[in-house]
């Protein structure tokens, strides 16, 4: 009797104010939208932080007859030079294993990773020999290369981040971008959700004196009031989730069909598992918390 | 049933206070009008037996509690042993007349098939058989004030308060809703009624406690309005 009690107190509520249940759903909506935008960006960074991170290798170019004299002051490196500086990689806590590249090897991948127009003006000797590591701990990568990069007989340590890096910049920032609309958005949908709490307490305080007067208990007063933030901010979560959806489907799925895009990418599976449950989970807590807020000034006993 | 013990009640700092030392008790039965000018405390006195306001000196005690130490959950409680009438009726315009009698027992999770058999058993004892599916704007000003009178006596509460609860209504119509407190009172149920109605004290010859600037000035068995004057 009281559940029907309260839905049905609850669902009036809701139909006399329609114009604000909707505002209410529809800045819920956006608010939580880019909330969940904002942590699908983050998830891909981390997405692609990872891969690369399994993929990082620290190639470390060894001195041969070409090579630029400010790198290689001594030359070509010596056959000594060489067993010590893979006895210091084998000795390195930081590294895993360690592959040897001779300028043969090198020439070879070469061969395979571009077409013959270009493989033809180039000789072995062009190529440098290197020393390929795998590291224990990949994020720790920049020690190592400046552990090697002055070692005697080494030419050159690349920094790979500098290729990933700018890449990772524009995703975080876009990510900074998307939760600080976010957490303005749903600064506003905490502001609405009380101030049409309010309304609809005072377009309902002939029910609410009445039902405080026969002694109806405060969580019965309460309570058609929270659900009715909670139905509305809810259904905003729903299609907000829906939006997201709808974005990673048909958005991420045109990027993915482009060929060369071999990064694994965020998917619907995420927004309904991960991104979903958790903003209409955050919608749920600031429904509540604004309307128990709101009330408490509002719906004395 | 209602004890007042030395009770005051200041609405504001410097203010004049609306109750000052008042000390007064209703037994269980009896029918008690309070009487005196606007402003002199009836009001005041109704508020602080439902515990819409606190008083700031004194006890008040009503059916058996301690009001004033009453913590706030136990509040709707004591409330279930009090209904109240006012003089504007206060009913649910967008509900029929069952509608809002059953509203008061909904309220309390009453289940529906003794909803189902108080309210139209209540709806007959004020003599509004056959208008249950009415909305109070179709009823007239006494009939209003009988539908507000069975929602308050609904759920059997040992006291009954009336604000003015003819201050609305002409005098025949008066003389109607008197009689159905008095029935009411006959069953047992203590009744304060805060009135102007002159008239209609005069007729009832019931208990009279006057009050002026929040002090009783007189209390009668069995007396009339007018005899502080």
């Amino acid at each position: 009797m009281r559940v029907g009690f309260v839905l049905g107190e609850m669902f009036a509520g809701l139909r006399r104010n329609i114009t604000m249940t909707l505002s209410v759903v529809l800045v819920t909506m956006v608010s939580l939208f880019f909330f969940g935008a904002g942590l699908l960006v983050q998830q891909q960074v981390s997405i692609l932080k990872g891969d690369w991170y399994d993929r990082v290798q620290v190639s470390i170019f060894l001195c041969g007859e070409d090579s630029p004299a400010e790198a290689c002051p001594e030359g070509a490196i010596t056959a000594s030079q060489r067993d010590a500086l893979r006895a210091q990689l084998q000795a390195d806590p930081l590294v895993d294993e360690v592959f040897y590249e001779s300028q043969a090897d090198a020439f070879r991948n070469f061969q395979q990773m571009y077409d013959t127009s270009i493989t033809a003006n180039v000789t072995t000797e062009q190529l440098p020999e290197s020393f390929r590591v795998r590291l224990t701990d990949p994020s720790r990568y920049q020690e190592v290369t400046a552990e090697f990069v002055d070692a005697a007989g080494v030419e050159d340590v690349p920094d790979q981040r500098a290729i990933l890096e700018p890449l990772f910049t524009v995703l975080g920032t876009a990510t900074q971008i998307a939760l600080g609309l976010a957490a303005l958005m749903l600064l506003c949908s905490v502001m609405l959700v009380s101030t049409t709490i309010r309304l609809t307490a005072f377009s309902r305080r002939r029910e609410t004196t009445i039902m405080r007067l026969v002694g109806a208990s405060r969580a019965l007063i309460q309570l058609p009031f929270v659900l009715e933030g909670v139905i509305a901010s809810l259904l905003g979560g729903l299609l907000a989730s829906a939006a997201l959806w709808a974005m990673v489907h048909f958005g991420v799925a045109r990027l993915r069909a482009r060929p060369g895009f071999t990064t694994r990418l965020i998917d619907t599976h995420d927004v309904l598992w991960q991104t979903a449950p958790l903003i209409l989970a955050v919608g749920l807590v600031f429904a509540i918390g604004a309307s128990l807020f709101s009330l408490r000034r509002w719906l004395k006993v | 049933m209602i004890t007042f013990e030395q009770v005051s009640k200041v609405y504001g700092e410097g203010h004049r206070p609306a109750l000052a030392e008042v000390t007064l008790q209703i037994d269980r039965g009896d029918f008690v009008f309070l009487v005196g000018p606007s402003g002199s405390g009836k009001s005041t006195f109704l508020r602080l037996v439902l515990k819409e306001e606190r008083a700031s000196r004194g006890t008040v005690q009503v059916a058996g509690r301690d009001v004033g130490r009453l913590r706030s959950w136990k509040v709707p409680g004591l409330r279930r042993q009090i209904g109240v009438v006012f003089q504007d009726f206060r009913l649910l315009a967008d509900k029929s007349v069952y509608e809002n009698v059953a509203f008061a027992l909904q309220v309390l999770g009453k289940p529906r098939h003794v909803i189902a058999q108080t309210v139209p058993e209540t709806l007959g004892l004020v003599g509004l058989s056959g208008k249950e599916r009415r909305r109070p704007h179709e009823l007239s000003g006494g009939e209003q004030q009988r539908v507000a009178i069975a929602r308050a006596f609904v759920n059997r509460p040992a006291i009954l308060l009336a604000d003015e609860p003819t201050g609305n209504l002409d005098p025949e119509t008066s003389v109607g809703i008197m009689k159905l407190l008095d029935r009411i009172n006959r069953t047992g149920t203590t009744i304060v009624m805060a009135t102007h109605d002159d008239d209609i004290v005069d007729q009832m010859r019931k208990r009279v406690v006057e009050l002026r600037d929040g002090r009783v000035v007189r209390d009668e068995d069995r007396g009339v309005y007018g005899s502080g004057r």
